[in-house]
């Protein structure tokens, strides 16, 4: 019999590949399914998102530098890392979701391949999107894929786990820095997945993952102007349409929130690559 | 090497080096000078060369400015021949159309010279005896260029020996393709030492160096060693002169000019047949290096065809209808 | 000296169009009344009003997209493709076949130099729908994803600086996917797209495919706003880009925006100094600066700062401002009296910021909308000519000293829709492109557009791409990839 004392985790954000409290020393409390404490997750300021930014504004020119085949075999040294880690995902999805042990386990099997799927995208996107275009003149006339930049999501409410890296990894296999505020309720699994990433080749302030009230922090990531784009999945739907709004102020990228939350077991097709992919042209003379 | 031919001309293969135009005087003290000079000058970017002369190709000159064009442009032809069957009647022929290219009307300018194979140089002159009318010979083993230097200066010689006003030699393209720039240049200051008072007209043969960056180097090159024109082609080698080539040779009389304060002429020679042409390659003086240009002693056309055409043009806006072959003469 | 060989008068004969003296909207096929107030459109040239035309209120748009959506519903959407890929192959033809009249109306109208529109305008607008007309059939094989759908209605706004151009740009990926449009042409150019809907219907296309409702800012919010529109599509400002964006929020309307820009054209030493002197004047002054993807900001190497702009000034002062309709113009008319207070307004502000105005000397015509040719020098970075857009012929010149600070410069700005760069070594330029953010760069070359090449910005210079096989996705269901 183990009468040992659990040591507890304290789960903090993650921010530019550290592990800061709220800089508003603000937590609150999370609870199973059930209503029963787990943890106290930081909750995310304003001020927390303005530097999460920072971080990631930072982290892109290297990441977005970075060859396709070293982002795709950093997505999947992320896949293995949390395959090492499956049975505390698995716990803290059953808990938080309120799941059985079955079905979390399909939802971290399914989380893990997906980083393995769009590790594997990385270094296709250019050929399948990319391509060089017959123009009528003596020009050698190409377009490429680009990274968009820096992007805010909002990620699911109720799929904390697959339903985050469904949306935070086709932003990262792009080359584009990420601002993630997790699920509100459920923020476990996001907490963890940052030590995932912390250990798994991501550079510091590629991913930054805020813990907290994406109806809080949305407005400010959605109107900050060195944000390049908004995955508004997440968002309440009370603030969905105001978020928009906010984001046409320096014409961001916006990616609707559905209805409502769809089936992350989905194929995901390209779908959540191309919202933050730019398509650049270049020109140049045929000549002697 | 011993010379079969004036043992003069032995000596001058290695005439004194002219004073060399003073920013460029380290220019020409050996050939990786020489090549590192040429090769920093900036590069030509064909498809934009294109694309700047079919914008000034398609300028639209009209009435008075048609007018004015097509009567400079008559000034400024070297009526040419340059046949084997070349014969004393046919120079004379040319020159008669030299000096009267129009014998319907008296207001029609002479041309600016009439250009022939070197042995037929005083044959023209003859003929052109009491006008302004200039002899030009071509000269150095053209077209090919291909004898020994002796051979060429001696050729050279000879033309003017006949009373040619202006050489037009040829560069030696397989020194210049194999980067032998410095024998091009001493070859080029040997024929002006040649030549005496009689102007140089420089043949790059633009067809065979095939590239703009290397009709902008060799056009240098020939400046530098002392051509009074730089010409584009012999008219023996396809393609002869086109508006490309002769905005970048434009565009290196202009350059040199404002370095050195020295103005280059410049002649482009074989495939200018129809007055557009003539036309379309003075719209391209004008608006690259500019008016200063727009004289028979800065600019020429090197061609035979062309003259009737420009003839024709003129009847049609001086009568308000067009004519046709039997109205102007044949050579 | 004075010039010898001065080029006489080469007027395009203007008696080719035939202009009416007011137009209503056309809507279902046909020239209909609108129900609003009619405004004047005016040859900028001349201050001439060439024309009244009817402003479009928001019952004449909502008319326009119930007709669209009949048209999408019962004929456009049903027909087979490649009968609506003929279709547009018979615009095509018709565009070549009235190419000069098209011509002479767009430089009347817009008062830019008929070469333009006879060389670039019209020509490239016929390749739109010539090769918009071909994806008609085969949009299962564009690699767009399975089975991809029209859209349905789309609404497009477009500018006036390229008037027949931008609607070619809109309207042929529109109906080559599948989709009917309501086209609102701007306030100040509204001729070419009237004489487009008569296009319309000599080609016999069915009524309600192509509806073009003219009329100013309200007509145009009308379009953006009306609730049965599936697709906004927008080219101008900013500023305007923003308000669509906010007004099409929360519905499910799709939106690509093609906005402002403030290109950076990159010179380094090592350029084909001549063609780089050419681009950058073609960069700048083509179209009287009214481009979006201008190249407003010469980003000169310090070392060759001096040469360039000797040269840039000598080539300047050769170029023939003027008689839109001389064919040897080469700088027509500003567009409007507003652009021209705006372009006077920031160059005023440029000089009274401490940068050195330069002008050829150049002789503006008395009446109508002028601005001469206009390089500012000694400009930084903070200085507001560097970072509005002015839209008009003024270019700013800023220097860098190594390709590092030349990037950051070309970067440092909100803007990202062109660029430009000029150097012989071809290693270089790859690295330049790869890392400016902008959406179209033009190497050893600049303002060259085709209908195969993807068109559109970064940042806040929009978002979507028009051309290619990127541009259809921007009207088609599902398409997740260009």
């Amino acid at each position: 019999m183990n009468d040992r004392l659990a040591v507890r985790k304290t789960y903090k954000l993650y921010v530019n590949g550290a592990f800061p409290r709220s800089e508003s020393g603000r937590t609150y409390e999370v609870t199973d399914a059930k209503g029963h404490f787990l943890a106290n997750a930081a909750r995310a300021s304003r001020k927390d998102a303005r530097d999460a930014v920072v971080a990631a504004r930072g982290a892109f020119a290297k990441w977005s530098a970075a060859t396709a085949y070293n982002r795709g075999q950093v997505l999947y040294r992320v896949a293995e890392v949390m395959e090492g880690r499956h049975v505390q995902f698995c716990e803290e999805v059953a808990a938080g979701e309120g799941l059985s042990q079955s079905r979390a386990r399909a939802a971290v099997d399914a989380a893990i391949d997906r980083w393995v799927w769009y590790a594997g995208w990385t270094d296709k996107l250019g050929a399948v999107l990319g391509g060089a275009n017959p123009v009528a003149g003596p020009y050698f006339d190409f377009s490429l894929p680009e990274p968009t930049g820096v992007v805010a999501v909002l990620a699911p409410q109720r799929s904390s786990l697959l339903g985050l890296v469904s949306v935070l990894a086709p932003v990262l296999a792009g080359g584009n820095t990420a601002v993630v505020v997790t699920s509100h309720q459920r923020p476990l699994p996001a907490v963890t997945l940052g030590e995932v990433l912390a250990t798994s080749d991501v550079p510091a302030g590629v991913v930054n993952l805020l813990t907290g009230d994406a109806g809080e922090i949305g407005p400010w990531l959605a109107e900050h102007d060195d944000v390049d784009a908004v995955d508004l999945t997440g968002a309440p739907a009370a603030r969905a349409l105001e978020l928009e709004r906010q984001a046409a102020g320096s014409i961001k990228r916006v990616v609707r929130p559905p209805a409502e939350e769809p089936d992350w077991a989905a194929d995901p097709g390209l779908s959540r690559l191309t919202p933050f992919l730019e398509t650049k042209t270049v020109w140049h003379p045929m000549g002697l | 090497m011993t010379s079969v031919l004036d043992p003069g001309a032995l000596s001058a293969q290695a005439p004194p080096r002219p004073e060399p135009l003073a920013p460029f005087a380290d220019v020409t003290r050996s050939d990786a000078a020489v090549r590192a000079f040429l090769h920093g000058l900036p590069g030509v970017d064909q498809v934009g060369a294109e694309a700047r002369v079919a914008v000034l190709g398609s300028r639209s000159i009209k009435t008075t400015a048609k007018a004015w064009a097509i009567d400079t442009a008559i000034s400024m032809v070297d009526l040419t021949t340059l046949e084997g069957a070349d014969t004393p009647g046919k120079v004379r022929s040319l020159a008669a159309k030299a000096r009267r290219p129009d014998p319907g009307d008296p207001t029609t300018p002479p041309v600016a010279a009439v250009c022939v194979y070197g042995d037929l140089a005083s044959v023209a002159k003859q003929a052109l005896e009491g006008t302004a009318i200039k002899v030009a010979a071509v000269a150095t083993a053209f077209p090919s260029g291909r004898a020994s230097r002796a051979v060429k200066l001696a050729d050279v010689r000879d033309a003017v020996a006949g009373g040619a006003d202006e050489i037009d030699m040829v560069i030696d393209r397989g020194a210049f393709l194999a980067g032998r720039h410095l024998d091009v240049y001493d070859e080029i200051v040997a024929v002006k030492e040649a030549c005496g008072d009689a102007h140089l007209k420089v043949i790059l043969e633009t067809g065979e160096l095939v590239t703009l960056d290397a009709v902008r180097r060799a056009s240098w090159l020939a400046m530098l060693a002392g051509g009074d024109f730089i010409k584009t082609s012999t008219g023996k080698v396809s393609p002869a002169a086109t508006l490309p080539v002769c905005l970048v040779m434009m565009e290196a009389v202009r350059d040199f000019r404002a370095v050195t304060g020295r103005q280059v002429g410049v002649k482009p020679a074989g495939g200018i047949r129809t007055t557009k042409d003539a036309v379309k390659h003075l719209v391209l003086v004008n608006e690259v290096a500019g008016p200063d240009w727009l004289s028979p002693d800065w600019f020429r056309f090197g061609a035979s065809s062309l003259l009737n055409d420009l003839l024709l043009q003129r009847q049609k806006l001086r009568t308000g209808h067009y004519s046709g072959p039997d109205h102007v003469t044949i050579d | 000296m004075t010039d010898p060989f001065q080029y006489a008068p080469a007027p395009e004969s203007r008696s080719i169009v035939d202009i009416a003296p007011s137009y209503g909207l056309f809507v279902d096929g046909e020239f209909v009344d609108g129900t609003g107030e009619s405004f004047k459109t005016v040859n900028p040239a001349t201050e001439e009003v060439l024309s009244e035309v009817a402003s479009g209120t928001a019952e004449d748009v909502d008319r326009a997209v119930r007709a669209a959506r009949r048209a999408y519903a019962r004929v456009w959407g049903p027909m087979r493709p490649a009968d609506r890929g003929k279709y547009l192959f018979r615009i095509a033809r018709l565009l070549q076949e009235r190419a000069r009249e098209f011509a002479v109306l767009e430089s009347l109208d817009n008062g830019k130099p008929i070469r333009e529109s006879r060389d670039v305008d019209v020509p490239l607008a016929a390749a739109h729908f010539f090769y918009h007309a071909g994806w008609a059939d085969k949009l299962d094989w564009a690699g767009l994803g399975p089975g991809p759908r029209p859209l349905g209605v789309a609404g497009q706004v477009i500018p006036w600086n390229f008037p027949l151009l931008m609607l070619a740009w809109k309207v042929a990926p529109a109906l080559a996917t599948g989709n009917t449009v309501v086209l609102k042409p701007a306030e100040t150019t509204p001729l070419s797209a009237l004489l487009f809907a008569e296009v319309c219907r000599q080609a016999d296309l069915p009524p309600g495919v192509v509806n073009i409702v003219t009329g100013a800012g309200d007509t145009g919010r009308a379009v953006v706003e009306h609730p049965d529109v599936d697709k906004v599509a927008f080219t101008g400002s900013t500023e305007v880009g923003r308000s669509i964006a906010r007004a099409v929020a929360g519905t499910a309307k799709k939106l690509t925006l093609e906005l402002g820009g403030k290109a950076a054209n990159i010179v380094f030493d090592d350029a084909p100094i001549d063609q780089a002197v050419e681009g950058i004047v073609q960069g700048i002054f083509f179209n009287q600066g009214h481009v979006c993807c201008a190249g407003s900001r010469l980003l000169v190497q310090e070392n060759v700062h001096d040469e360039v702009i000797a040269s840039l000034q000598r080539r300047i002062g050769r170029l023939r401002v003027g008689d839109p309709l001389d064919k040897n113009t080469d700088i027509g008319a500003i567009n409007s009296a507003e652009q021209l207070a705006r372009i006077r307004e920031l160059t005023d502000i440029g000089e009274a910021e401490g940068a050195q105005r330069w002008q050829p000397a150049c002789e503006l015509p008395e009446r109508g909308f002028w601005f001469p040719p206009t390089v500012f020098t000694d400009v930084s970075p903070a200085h507001r000519i560097a970072r509005d857009e002015v839209f008009g012929p003024v270019l700013s010149v800023l220097t860098f000293r190594t390709p590092d600070e030349a990037v950051a410069k070309a970067n440092n700005t909100t803007y990202g829709l062109s660029a430009g760069i000029w150097t012989e070594k071809g290693s270089r330029i790859l690295k330049i492109a790869d890392q400016l953010r902008a959406g179209v760069v033009w190497a050893n070359t600049f303002n060259k557009f085709d209908p195969t090449s993807p068109f559109g910005g970064y940042k806040q210079s929009g978002y979507g791409r028009e051309g290619g096989r990127h541009g259809l996705t921007a009207y088609l269901q599902g398409a997740d990839r260009p």
